[in-house]
């Protein structure tokens, strides 16, 4: 399913030509690799393509005298329409990989692919480009724009992106159509985050990077939004990366990656998914 | 709309508070840059159509006598395009509903047609056909309430004969107007009349000569070798020295107001920008900070760093925008204000007022540099903020025990006071910067309020010091001294005291000015001069005591010689030493003592002006003897002068500068109100923990009051030193030939500026400070810096 999903999506922009019939410079250099593994839930077969790839990637912070290794030589793949969740205590590096992958912040050592893109050594001019073309983020603390609404909120995105949903398709598929027009000091949080997920899916990203999603939320509103990033992650074939402290949420992933230490301690892979309804906390 | 851009917009109301308090001071500079820079175009280019279209002469000349037939001689003057001689004299009026002596300056009228040059132009009437007929000065005929018809009687060289009027018109010659030895315009007691050549010759017994000379110029021709040559035909009919324009007295005071017009643009407006542009800095930065989590969003989703930037630079340029706007809004009707000013004092038969593009352009272009410049550093900070960091809060600021801290726990601060002071000490940079902005406020009222103490000064020295005669009765000639006897008998002089005036050109090297020397007696007390010490000073016999800035024109210092060459007597030429310098507000002057004149000039003790002191009661009868007298050539009341010179402070300079303390106050408070907010966003949450803790409101409000108080206080010196600068520049832009502003400041001035500028900065604060009473705590703590 989700690799019928991933080829739907992502064919158009491989031949250099979204679906607008405009060219996509972005996409060009960015051929999809065979993975060796792919993870539909129970098997996982070579057809999947490898999304992320990182080797030896190593971070450290400096603040004063002090350094902080926040990554200390991790070596990860991820695929094509995965749902990963990481996994860990605070300080662990999770926050760190993903604003790595997402093409935020550049390792101290080490390399990161996307698909045939090495972003280490990528200026931040094509770092912005990377981003602007091929990921979406939802971040804990929602960072709407309070002066904008729903529907501008999500704008924002497609204002940029090269080929992007309506607004409203985007908050229609998280279920706020309705709440469009609200400010988000109107919105609950809940309501907030599934506002920042729409305005990450409105790109129509190949990858979702999730930094605590559900941080900030009650059990019943955190599992709306565990909803809606399911839905994008089937629907879309969106590969996906939900980081989290609440170990219950990883009932739902394909793949659960533990971080310890700014290392992967271990992973595991579910071999039944739970639906998010199931879960609680 | 691209959503960014409604954010902008959203961004622009959410900051309307903030953004029109940078905008009047955005404005204020705006507007007075377009208000200068219009006025002066307007004057410049009103003076050089009138001039042009007028045929207003290059070179004036003065003789006692001269022969028409000199005029072939002269017409062969190379350079000479233009050439027209005329009769001209004084006289004293006798004006129906006036009491006082009025003086008028009579021209010749051609019969054959127009003058050739200085053209003037009708208001009203015709001009004079026949003798008795006279043309007046329009601003005389209203000042006197004359039209076409009245009659009036006029003492015409100890001729008193009725004129009747048959029109008024104005004249390049005399846009500005101001009597002989008077120091003020008074349009009621001083007028310009034309009457026949015919009239005028024979009445001056000038018939077949001519005493007053006006000549136009080719391109090419040279001016100095000009009046050289007229200098030396002239010369033998007792001519007074030929002079150009720039000491033409009309046109000396319109060249004055154009060179202060083009002063204020240059020392005004650039105060203001650096102003606006602190204060977007100062606000930018902090907006930047607030938004840093929005910054490092924004870049998650695909902007680029110039995106970011530019849309900080935007908000600026909005806020520049609407700064703009009201000042071409204000300054529109400020310079309508001024050009109502201007019909005031000149008398301009039009005003050509067109503001040209290129300065609504230019002031456009510098309200909006100078916000930009302000924001850069903000936007770049926001460009370059990699979007991981932006993401996270702030690492809190790194604080560190120094010898200040031990000092502040010795002196067991209250931890409140600890925090201002830490504050202050830790961001040491933004404290000045504040300061800064709150000093300009304080120095923009001491440059505002400079001119107060500088009129007083110039009041006092003039009027209290150096004229403090009653009235100066001038002369038809030169009598001898002798004649003060009778002017004492007039009735009510209680003193009378001798003086005489001589046009003389003084000459050091190369440099040559042409002045008006005043020759007094010894001792005199009636008309002094005062020495820079503040006491009156007697010029030594051969010596001549210069105003500086005659002294600075010459480049002489006390002990130079100086060579007078002197256009009146027998017009000799004499060797002085410079005396010494006296401050001197009006003109620019030069004093000999007069018994040593006589003696250099060979002959007996002689007069040309009378000071008296008079005993106000008696007025009426001195008034009506004055008509009497003969060979009266005019009075000039001091007193009237005083009056007008204090009237026209009023209505004028104090308007002006009350504007400028009003724009004064408005910098204070677009300082102190950001400063204050500013300081209150980044305190919130701290302020928040405090009242939870238990702090009283009043404890709370203390930080933020103390804080913005006292960089207030710390700002006071510097905002004296730089309003001194200032008030040093304006002054400078202000000095003319015709009069110097002086720089007086008080400890008054600078202390009423401190008030304001820290009353106005308390009542900021406590507009802000309301802000912590609304404060919801609970929403504050949770909220994520």
């Amino acid at each position: 399913m989700c690799c019928q999903a991933y080829w739907h999506r992502v064919a158009p922009g491989l031949t250099g030509v979204n679906r607008r019939g405009r060219p996509a410079p972005s996409l060009r250099h960015v051929k999809p690799s065979r993975g060796t593994l792919c993870q539909s839930g129970k098997v996982m077969t070579n057809t999947h393509p490898i999304v992320f790839r990182t080797e030896g990637l190593s971070k450290v912070y400096e603040t004063g005298t002090l350094k902080v290794h926040a990554l200390a030589g991790v070596d990860l793949q991820l695929y094509g329409g995965e749902f990963t969740v990481l996994l860990g205590p605070s300080g662990s590096g999770k926050s760190t990989l993903l604003n790595i992958l997402g093409g935020l912040d550049h390792a101290s050592a080490g390399r990161v692919w996307f698909r045939d893109l090495e972003l280490t050594g990528l200026s931040e001019r094509a770092l912005t480009r990377y981003r602007r073309g091929h990921v979406g983020f939802v971040f804990q603390f929602y960072n709407l724009v309070a002066s904008l609404s729903a529907r501008e909120n999500v704008q924002l995105v497609t204002d940029v992106a090269i080929d992007p949903m309506a607004p409203d398709e985007a908050l229609d598929r998280v279920g706020l159509s309705p709440r469009a027009d609200h400010f988000p000091a109107e919105l609950s949080g809940g309501e907030q985050q599934r506002v920042a997920i729409a305005r990450a899916i409105a790109k129509r990203p190949e990858v979702l990077l999730c930094d605590e999603p559900t941080g900030a939320l009650d059990s019943k509103t955190g599992t709306a939004v565990l909803d809606a990033l399911k839905q994008i992650n089937e629907t879309m074939g969106t590969t996906t990366v939900v980081i989290t402290h609440n170990a219950a949420i990883r009932g739902m992933a394909h793949r659960v990656i533990r971080f310890a230490d700014g290392k992967i301690a271990d992973v595991t892979v579910n071999q039944t998914r739970l639906a998010p309804q199931d879960i609680s906390w | 709309m691209k959503a960014l851009d409604l954010k902008l917009m959203r961004d622009f109301q959410r900051l309307w508070v903030q953004g029109v308090a940078i905008d009047v001071v955005l404005a204020c500079g705006v507007a007075i840059l377009l208000t200068a820079f219009g006025m002066h175009r307007a004057l410049v280019d009103t003076r050089d159509a009138y001039y042009e279209r007028n045929r207003f002469a290059d070179i004036f000349a003065e003789a006692r006598r001269a022969p028409l037939s000199l005029l072939e001689e002269i017409r062969a003057i190379p350079g000479l395009r233009m050439l027209e001689a005329r009769v001209q004299g004084m006289a004293v009026l006798d004006l129906p509903d006036r009491d006082a002596v009025a003086m008028g300056r009579l021209l010749a009228w051609p019969e054959d047609g127009a003058p050739l040059l200085n053209l003037p132009i009708l208001r009203s009437g015709t001009p004079p056909e026949r003798p008795g007929e006279v043309m007046i000065s329009d601003a005389f005929a209203k000042a006197n309430g004359f039209v076409p018809g009245d009659v009036f009687s006029a003492n015409i060289n100890g001729k008193a004969r009725d004129l009747t009027i048959t029109g008024t018109a104005v004249s390049p010659e005399f846009i500005y107007t101001i009597g002989p030895g008077a120091l003020m315009p008074d349009n009621a007691g001083f007028g310009i009349l034309w009457l026949t050549q015919a009239d005028i010759a024979s009445a001056f017994d000038m018939v077949g000569a001519f005493n007053h000379l006006a000549l136009r110029l080719g391109i090419d021709a040279v001016p100095a070798d000009v009046i050289e040559a007229l200098d030396q035909l002239l010369d033998p009919y007792g001519g007074r020295g030929a002079y150009g324009r720039d000491s033409q007295i009309s046109d000396a005071f319109v060249a004055a107001e154009i060179d202060q017009l083009r002063a204020m643009a240059m020392v005004v407006p650039p105060v203001f920008f650096a102003i606006a542009a602190f204060l977007v800095g100062m606000v930018m930065s902090r907006i930047v900070t607030l938004e840093r989590a929005e910054i490092g969003l924004l870049k998650a989703l695909g902007y680029g760093d110039g995106q970011i930037a530019l849309h900080y630079l935007l908000l600026a340029g909005m806020i520049a925008g609407l700064g703009v706007a009201l000042g071409w809004v204000a300054g529109s009707i400020l310079a309508r204000a001024m050009a109502g000013q201007y019909a005031q004092f000149f008398d301009f038969p039009y005003l050509i007022f067109h503001v040209p593009g290129w300065v609504y352009a230019m002031s456009a272009l510098a309200g909006l540099a100078s916000t930009l410049v302000g924001a850069l550093r903000a936007a770049l900070i926001a460009a370059r903020l990699p979007p991981a960091i932006a993401m996270q809060p702030p690492a809190p600021p790194v604080f560190r025990k120094t010898g200040i801290d031990r000092a502040m726990a010795a002196l067991r601060l209250r931890q409140t006071t600890t925090m201002v002071l830490r504050s202050l000490i830790r961001w040491p940079l933004r404290s000045a910067l504040t300061a800064v902005g709150l000093g300009a406020a304080t120095a923009s009222v001491i440059a505002a309020g400079f001119m107060f103490g500088a009129l007083d000064r110039i009041i006092d020295l003039a009027f209290n010091q150096t004229y403090r005669q009653d009235a100066a009765i001038l002369l038809s000639a030169e009598l001898p001294i002798s004649a003060l006897v009778d002017i004492r008998r007039l009735p009510g002089v209680m003193q009378a005291e001798a003086q005489q005036f001589h046009p003389a050109t003084l000459r050091r090297g190369p440099r040559e000015k042409r002045v008006s020397i005043e020759a007094r007696p010894y001792g005199a007390e009636l008309s002094r001069v005062i020495g820079a010490d503040g006491t009156a000073i007697e010029p030594p016999p051969g010596g001549i005591l210069l105003s500086d800035r005659l002294a600075a024109q010459l480049e002489a210092g006390v002990g130079d010689r100086l060579w007078v060459s002197f256009h009146t007597g027998q017009r000799e030429t004499h060797e002085m030493v410079v005396a010494g310098l006296i401050e001197q507000y009006f003109g620019l002057g030069a004093y000999v003592e007069m018994g040593h004149l006589d003696q250099l000039f060979r002959r007996s003790p002689q007069m040309s002006v009378a000071n008296i002191l008079y005993d106000p009661a008696m007025l009426p009868d001195l008034q009506r003897a004055l008509h009497a007298t003969p060979l009266l050539g005019g009075v000039i009341e001091m007193t009237e002068n005083r009056q007008s010179f204090q009237e026209t402070i009023s209505e004028n300079v104090v308007v002006v500068n009350g504007v400028y303390a009003v724009i004064a106050v408005l910098i204070t408070i677009g300082v102190a109100y950001n400063a204050a907010r500013i300081q209150l966003s980044e305190r919130a949450r701290e302020l928040a923990s405090l009242r939870i803790i238990g702090f009283s409101r009043a404890e709370v409000s203390l930080v933020l009051i103390g804080e913005t108080m006292l960089i207030a206080l710390v700002a006071q010196p510097l905002g004296w030193l730089m309003g001194a600068l200032i008030a040093a520049a304006l002054a400078r832009g202000f000095s003319s030939d015709i009069y110097a502003i002086p720089l007086v400041l008080a400890p008054a001035d600078f202390a009423r500026a401190s008030l304001v500028v820290l009353g106005a900065s308390l009542a900021s604060v406590l507009i802000v400070r309301r802000r912590i009473d609304r404060m919801d705590l609970v929403a504050v703590m949770k909220t994520r810096e």
